[in-house]
C-alpha cells in the first residue's frame, strides 16, 4: 500500500461559537484522487484550508507530505499545488506570461507550453487573461496549480460555475493528473463529479465525516437495500404493514417498504394482496441512486 | 531562482502590468505632467519673493512629490487591495515565492517609475521653463528618492489593510493624499499657506518629503542638500508603516 500523503486525526476548528469541524479523521495515500463531498457550509473549505496551511486549527493532528502545514515552509509549498475556490488571475498578463511568472517560483517547473496544452488553452496562449471566458480563466487557474509540478494538488470546487462541456474538460484534466501519478484532493458538491473522478470519497456534513469509502461502496448498506413502493388506500396500508414485517414509510397515499431481501418481501407482499383481493397500484421496485444515498446521508447528518 | 533573480523576475511582471494599465499610466505618469504644464504655464514666470525663486522652480519638486506618492503609496495601496480581493495574493502565498521577493518586485517597480518621473519632470521643467537641473545635489536627490520610495510603499501597504474592498480603494487612497498635497504646499505655494497649517502638515510625511525635494531643487540653497533630520522623519513614517503591515497584513480576501 502506498504511503499516506495526508493524515488527519481529531481535527477541530471553530469560528467563534460555530463549530466548523468537529473532529475529522482521514488518510489520503499517494496517487489517490480523494473527494470531499458535502453541501455548502459543511466544512469542506475549512478543512482544505487547514491542509493547505492557510488556516490554523484548534485541535487535532495534521500531517501533509510529512509536515505540519501550519509550520511548513517554502520547500513544502513547492510540493503542493492549489486551485482556490475564488481567484482571478492578473487580467493584463497573457496565459503564457502568467504561467512563466509562476514557473519562476519553482525549482523544477513543468514546461509552460505543455501545461497550456494540458488544460486545453493552446489556442489562447497569447490572449490576456482578462479576455478569457469564465471557464477558460478557471482552466488557467488549474494550469497555475500544475506549473510547479507538485506531488499533491488541492482543488477546491474546481468546476463550480462550469457549463457541462467545461466540466467534462476539467474532469479530463484531473484524469490526466491521476495518470501522472499525482495525489489529488478535491472538494465538490456534485455527486456525479465525485463518482467520476474519485478513488475514495468522504461525505462531510455539519463539520463531521458521515460516510467514507469508494464511490461504489458509499453508504453501502442503504444502497444495497431496495425500495418497493405502491399506491394503497390508508385502511389497507395499515393492514399490510402489520401483515408484512419490514421498514415501512408512507406519504401521499404511496407506501414504501425498504427491504434488504426484495425477493422474499415481494413474495409476501403479493401473497398478502392476492389473499385479500387488494390491488397494489403502480407497483415499483427500485434501488436508491448514489445521489439518493448522498442526500439521505446529508439529511441524517443534519438531524444529528 | 535565487534571491535577487527572483526579485528581478517579479519586477519584470510588475513592469508589464504597470505599463499595460491605462488608468495607472494616466494617473501616475500623465497626470503629474499635465499638472506641471498647467501650474507652470499659469504662474511660471512669477517669483515667490519670500523664497527668492521662480514659481516654476517651486513646482518641479512639488510635481515630483505628487508623482512619487502616486507611484508608491497610491499604486501600492490600490494594487494590493486588488490582489487581495481577487484571491491572487492568497494564491501567491501558496507558492514557494518568498514574501520579500514579492514585495521587492513591487517596491522596485515603484522606485523605477519614481526615478523616471524625476527625469521627465526635471527635463520638462528645464526645457520649457528654464528650471535649473540640480546637478550639485544629485546624491541628495537619490537618497531622498530611496527613503521616500521605502516610506511611501510601506505606508501604501499599511493603508491597503484598512481598505475593505476594491470599490473603496480609489476613494480612500485619494481622500488620504489629496488634502495633504494642498496642506503641504505641493499644489499651492507654501508662502500662501498659514504657518499653523504648515505645522500641522509637517506631522505627516508628504510635507517633509516635499521640503527635502525643494531643498534639492532650490538654486539658492547651499551645500549638498542633505537634511538628515527630515530624512529620518520620513524614514520613521516608513518604519511605522512597515510595522503595521507586518502586524496586521492579510493575504486572504476580506469577503468570504
Amino acid at each position: 500500500m502506498p504511503e499516506a500523503v495526508i493524515s488527519v486525526s481529531g481535527l477541530r476548528k471553530s469560528y467563534g461559537e460555530v463549530e466548523a469541524l468537529r473532529g475529522i479523521d482521514l488518510e489520503v495515500r499517494r496517487g489517490e484522487v480523494f473527494a470531499f463531498l458535502g453541501p455548502n457550509g459543511a466544512g469542506k473549505t475549512t478543512a482544505i484550508s487547514i491542509l493547505e496551511g492557510y488556516l490554523p486549527r484548534d485541535a487535532g493532528a495534521v500531517e501533509v507530505l510529512g509536515e505540519d502545514p501550519a509550520r511548513a515552509g517554502r520547500a513544502w509549498r513547492g510540493r503542493i499545488g492549489l486551485v482556490l475556490q475564488e481567484c482571478r488571475m492578473e487580467s493584463l498578463l497573457t496565459v503564457r506570461e502568467t504561467l512563466t511568472m509562476f514557473a519562476g517560483y519553482y525549482r523544477r517547473p513543468r514546461s509552460v507550453a505543455e501545461t497550456i496544452e494540458l488544460v486545453g488553452l493552446g489556442d489562447k496562449a497569447d490572449e490576456r487573461a482578462g479576455r478569457l471566458s469564465g471557464g477558460q480563466q478557471r482552466r488557467l487557474d488549474v494550469a497555475v496549480a500544475l506549473i510547479g509540478d507538485a506531488e499533491l494538488l488541492f482543488l477546491d470546487e474546481p468546476t463550480t460555475g462550469f457549463d457541462p462541456s467545461a466540466r467534462r474538460t476539467a474532469w479530463a484534466v484531473v484524469e490526466g493528473l491521476r495518470d501522472l501519478g499525482k495525489t489529488v484532493m478535491l472538494t465538490t458538491h456534485y455527486m456525479d463529479e465525485a463518482q467520476a473522478l474519485a478513488d475514495r470519497v468522504a461525505v462531510i456534513a455539519a463539520g463531521e465525516i458521515i460516510a467514507a469509502g469508494t464511490p461504489d461502496d458509499l453508504g453501502g448498506r442503504s444502497r444495497a437495500a431496495s425500495l418497493i413502493s405502491f399506491d394503497l388506500a390508508p385502511a389497507d396500508a395499515a393492514a399490510v404493514r402489520t401483515a408484512v414485517a419490514g421498514e415501512w414509510s408512507q406519504a401521499n397515499g404511496r407506501v414504501t417498504l425498504r427491504s434488504g431481501d426484495p425477493t422474499r418481501s415481494l413474495h409476501e407482499l403479493t401473497g398478502w394482496a392476492l389473499a385479500n383481493d387488494v390491488r397494489l397500484g403502480a407497483l415499483e421496485v427500485t434501488r436508491p441512486s448514489l445521489e439518493d444515498v448522498y442526500l439521505e446521508l446529508i439529511e441524517a447528518g443534519r438531524r444529528r | 531562482m535565487s534571491g535577487l533573480a527572483l526579485v528581478l523576475h517579479q519586477f519584470r511582471y510588475e513592469q508589464k502590468v504597470f505599463w499595460r494599465s491605462p488608468a495607472t499610466v494616466f494617473f501616475t505618469v500623465m497626470f503629474p505632467v499635465i499638472f506641471l504644464l498647467i501650474f507652470s504655464s499659469l504662474f511660471g514666470d512669477e517669483r515667490i519673493d519670500e523664497l527668492g525663486i521662480e514659481t516654476a522652480t517651486y513646482y518641479v519638486p512639488g510635481i515630483i512629490t505628487l508623482a512619487v506618492v502616486s507611484a508608491t503609496l497610491v499604486n501600492v495601496a490600490m494594487r494590493m487591495v486588488e490582489m487581495r480581493e481577487s484571491g491572487r495574493l492568497k494564491r501567491m502565498r501558496g507558492t514557494p515565492l518568498p514574501t520579500w521577493a514579492y514585495v521587492g518586485g513591487r517596491v522596485g517597480n515603484a522606485f523605477v517609475v519614481s526615478l523616471l518621473m524625476v527625469v521627465i519632470v526635471t527635463a520638462l521643467g528645464n526645457v520649457l521653463y528654464g528650471v535649473p537641473v540640480p546637478t550639485a545635489t544629485i546624491p541628495a536627490l537619490l537618497v531622498t528618492l530611496v527613503v521616500g520610495t521605502f516610506a511611501f510603499c510601506s505606508l501604501g501597504l499599511a493603508l491597503s489593510i484598512a481598505i475593505p474592498s476594491e470599490d473603496a480603494a480609489a476613494p480612500i487612497t485619494n481622500f488620504t493624499v489629496l488634502p495633504l498635497y494642498f496642506l503641504s504646499g505641493v499644489f499651492v505655494p507654501e508662502t500662501e499657506i498659514p504657518d499653523g497649517v504648515l505645522t500641522f502638515a509637517s506631522v505627516f510625511p508628504i510635507r517633509p518629503f516635499f521640503e527635502l525635494l525643494l531643498t534639492v531643487y532650490d538654486p539658492l540653497a547651499a551645500g549638498a542638500g542633505f537634511d538628515w533630520g527630515r530624512l529620518a522623519f520620513v524614514a520613521a513614517w516608513g518604519m511605522a508603516g512597515a510595522l503595521i503591515t507586518m502586524r496586521w497584513f492579510r493575504w486572504a480576501p476580506r469577503h468570504g
